[in-house]
């Protein structure tokens, strides 16, 4: 009996060093393929004032809506009693949150496409439907899209939506920093031209960081010491400056890793099993048939000595 | 013509023998339409035919609760995540005894794998209905850029490793079952050729389902954050594997049991004590798996020194499904093996396929997206597909069995070692 349970400890004990040993760090270090000539949007929160023209210009540009959409429907503040997402019909909603000082104006932040330096949607999607072009903008290709919506799993700013309601030619939905109106010389984004506070600045990925920091210099105490975007998930390309912590107004807290590292590193121990398993497998296979020969002639051996 | 002796010669005297079993075809359509399991289940067939048209033309809105914030739901948690590690039995069953010699077992393989087989295959099926657009399924495999002429090969994604590799498996699995679809056929060399390959295809099949296990638990690697801490490792990929393979043993073990009693005039010249023993046996290989499989567990909590969240509601969950569900069976396998009790061990089988289940629910469904208010609870349109889709499996599994020398030896061929 006693010797049963410590065979089973010491095979359990064994299989487990095995299997830890196995899988490497997650979070290796990562590249980085960052070019200052990368477009890029900055949102400057604190001068928001909620009025959701952004989101009426931007149903406009995308034909997501009907095409005389009233602007004034967009004055209606009542949506601002839950905080929306982005879907399917809107690639750009404003959430409200309480002032940032007490007695001061409320906080209104405007949720979109943070066109990731180096996307999860795309190392995610099966079909390579994602892509980040050379100027910056993450762009879907619905025409190879089979709707597995791993992206939406994916995407750590759970931007992505898809048309559930389309039975037949489903697809995922999402800002494209108006990548059709933004190729064309002097082209904006439809968000940016509509802003009439000038909260959205649209440029140089490089340049908005730099006037970031100046806002941030010309007006010390306006703002939280924090770039939003600068490094989360190695960088976006939409970037955001707030006057209040931004792990208040509904942005997730992330790490500076960008998430194709996360799986890189399964992804590289592939062809390691590849080649390693045939070796094993074959070597475990001619090891069993050498002993059951040499078991055979054992008894073979044996019935002639009776 | 020895070869064709067996080989009837004429599309009737076929269907008489190969379909209908020499009974005559009005007593086997009436015994088809009276038998009390294909009533319940043809009605569920019926409905699932219905729900299959209103899915297809009216969409996913129109027959699931899936929204944006919950882009996979039972469809991708059950058919496809429970589905392929619960017939991961073909492949630990086959190496067991085409490559590590335990001839002994040798009578389970082909269950094994004709359950693998139509297990793969119906998560495929049950996949078509999640996907938007599923007749757009062949197009990682290149079609994507022969009709679009855009590149579709997401080289850097963790699924497009799953897509090749189920495809992949789902061939080989084809070719391992072949020789028993020919011995039916009484192919004699089409036979031969089809073991020829046997330790081929066994070898290739661990290999695609080390990485393919693996990898549905590596595609929750880019939820961190919303794939619950206590959940969520970079171990993942090992956790799902390892688990993977218990639930495989389990799932053979549960099914022996099954068709001991559904299909007993097969087993008719089985030794039940014989039959004992080798569950038992598998039932030790569990145990031992499933400690492992615990202490990597826990391995995984302290790597994201997320001790502190065990004292919290997720934290309790998850103590339910580490004790209740990974220890608990663990040790009645132990204990079944100890008191030589196939019973015991027959028992825990069921309590270790409902733990698989448990924990890739809690991975996919229940701890996803943990932090938001909003709970995605699967409509009865979704829970009606899925049990159409097991349905039709077991139907597959039932017409093949009672045809084919799945659970026996087929008397004009010996077993092939």
């Amino acid at each position: 009996m006693n010797t049963n349970r410590r065979g089973f400890l010491k095979i359990a004990a064994t299989a487990g060093v095995a299997a830890v040993a196995g899988p490497s760090d997650a979070r290796a270090a990562p590249v980085r393929r960052i070019s200052d000539d990368w477009l890029g949007m900055l949102t400057d929160i604190s001068l928001c004032i909620g009025c959701r023209k952004c989101e009426w210009a931007c149903r406009k540009a995308n034909e997501l809506g009907p095409p005389d959409e009233p602007i004034q429907d967009y004055e209606d503040m009542s949506v601002f009693k839950h905080h929306r997402r982005t879907d399917a019909k809107n690639y750009t909603v404003v959430n409200r949150y309480p002032p940032a000082t007490p007695g001061g104006n409320p906080v209104d932040v405007k949720k979109q496409c943070m066109h990731c330096n180096e996307p999860a949607c795309a190392s995610a999607c099966l079909v390579a439907a994602f892509r980040k072009t050379p100027e910056a903008p993450v762009i879907y290709n619905e025409s190879v899209c089979i709707g597995c919506r791993y992206c939406m799993v994916a995407c750590p700013f759970t931007i992505p939506a898809y048309s559930y309601d389309d039975p037949f030619t489903p697809a995922i939905k999402k800002c494209t920093m108006c990548f059709d109106r933004i190729s064309k010389e002097g082209g904006i984004p439809a968000c940016a031209e509509i802003c009439p506070e000038g909260a959205i600045s649209f440029g140089k990925r490089k340049d908005l960081i730099a006037l970031a920091r100046d806002k941030m210099r010309d007006k010390p105490g306006r703002y939280v010491d924090h770039i939003y975007g600068e490094h989360e998930v190695g960088g976006t390309c939409w970037l955001y400056i707030s006057p209040k912590p931004f792990a208040e107004l509904g942005f997730p807290e992330l790490d500076t890793i960008p998430r194709p590292a996360l799986t890189k590193t399964f992804l590289s121990a592939v062809p390691l099993v590849l080649i390693a398993w045939p070796a094993l497998l074959m070597g475990a296979h001619a090891f069993t048939r050498r002993q059951e020969e040499l078991g055979k002639d054992d008894k073979a051996k044996h019935s002639e000595k009776d | 013509m020895a070869e064709c002796s067996g080989r009837p010669t004429t599309w009737k005297a076929w269907l008489a023998g190969k379909w209908y079993m020499d009974q005559a075809p009005g007593d086997y359509w009436r015994a088809v339409f009276t038998s009390p399991f294909n009533i319940i289940t043809g009605i569920i067939i019926c409905v699932g035919l219905v729900l299959t048209v209103v899915r297809f033309t009216q969409g996913l809105e129109a027959t699931t609760n899936l929204t944006n914030d919950y882009p996979w739901g039972l469809w991708i948690g059950f058919d496809v995540l429970c589905g392929v590690a619960l017939a991961a039995g073909g492949f630990v069953i086959g190496s067991a005894v085409h490559l590590f010699g335990m001839h002994r077992y040798h009578s389970l393989v082909r269950p094994a794998i004709l359950t693998g087989f139509l297990g793969y295959f119906f998560v495929v099926v049950g996949l078509c209905f999640d996907l938007g657009r599923p007749w757009r399924l062949p197009y990682p495999m290149g079609a994507g850029y022969v009709v679009t002429g855009s590149n579709s090969f997401g080289v850097t994604s963790v699924m497009f490793l799953v897509g090749w590799h189920v495809a992949v498996y789902l061939t080989v699995q084809f070719l391992e079952f072949c020789p028993a679809v020919f011995e039916w056929l009484d192919r004699k060399t089409l036979r031969k050729w089809a073991i020829r390959i046997t330790i081929g295809a066994t070898v290739f099949g661990v290999i695609l389902s080390t990485l393919h296990q693996s990898a549905l638990g590596a595609l929750f690697l880019l939820a961190e954050g919303k794939v619950h801490p206590l959940w969520y490792s970079p171990f993942i990929p090992v956790f799902f594997f390892i688990s993977a393979v218990v639930g495989g043993l389990s799932m053979v073990i549960f099914e022996s049991m099954l068709s001991h009693r559904v299909f007993h005039s097969q087993v008719a010249h089985h030794d039940p004590a014989e039959a004992d023993r080798l569950v038992i046996g598998l039932g030790k290989a569990a145990s031992v798996l499933l400690f492992t499989y615990f202490c990597l567990k826990w391995i995984g909590v302290a790597d994201g020194q997320h001790w502190d969240l065990l004292n919290t509601p997720y934290g309790y969950w998850f103590l339910v499904e580490m004790f209740g569900f990974v220890l608990l069976p663990c040790l009645l396998y132990a204990l079944g093996v100890r008191r030589q009790s196939a019973s015991l061990v027959r028992f825990t089988s069921v309590l270790t396929v409902l733990g698989i289940v448990l924990n890739r629910l809690n991975v996919s469904i229940i701890t996803f997206q943990w932090n938001l208010e909003d709970r995605y609870f699967p409509r009865w349109t979704e829970f009606a597909i899925t049990v159409f889709v097991v349905t039709l499996g077991l139907w597959t599994f039932r017409f093949m069995v009672n045809r084919m020398p799945v659970l026996y030896d087929h008397p004009d061929y010996p077993p092939e070692h």
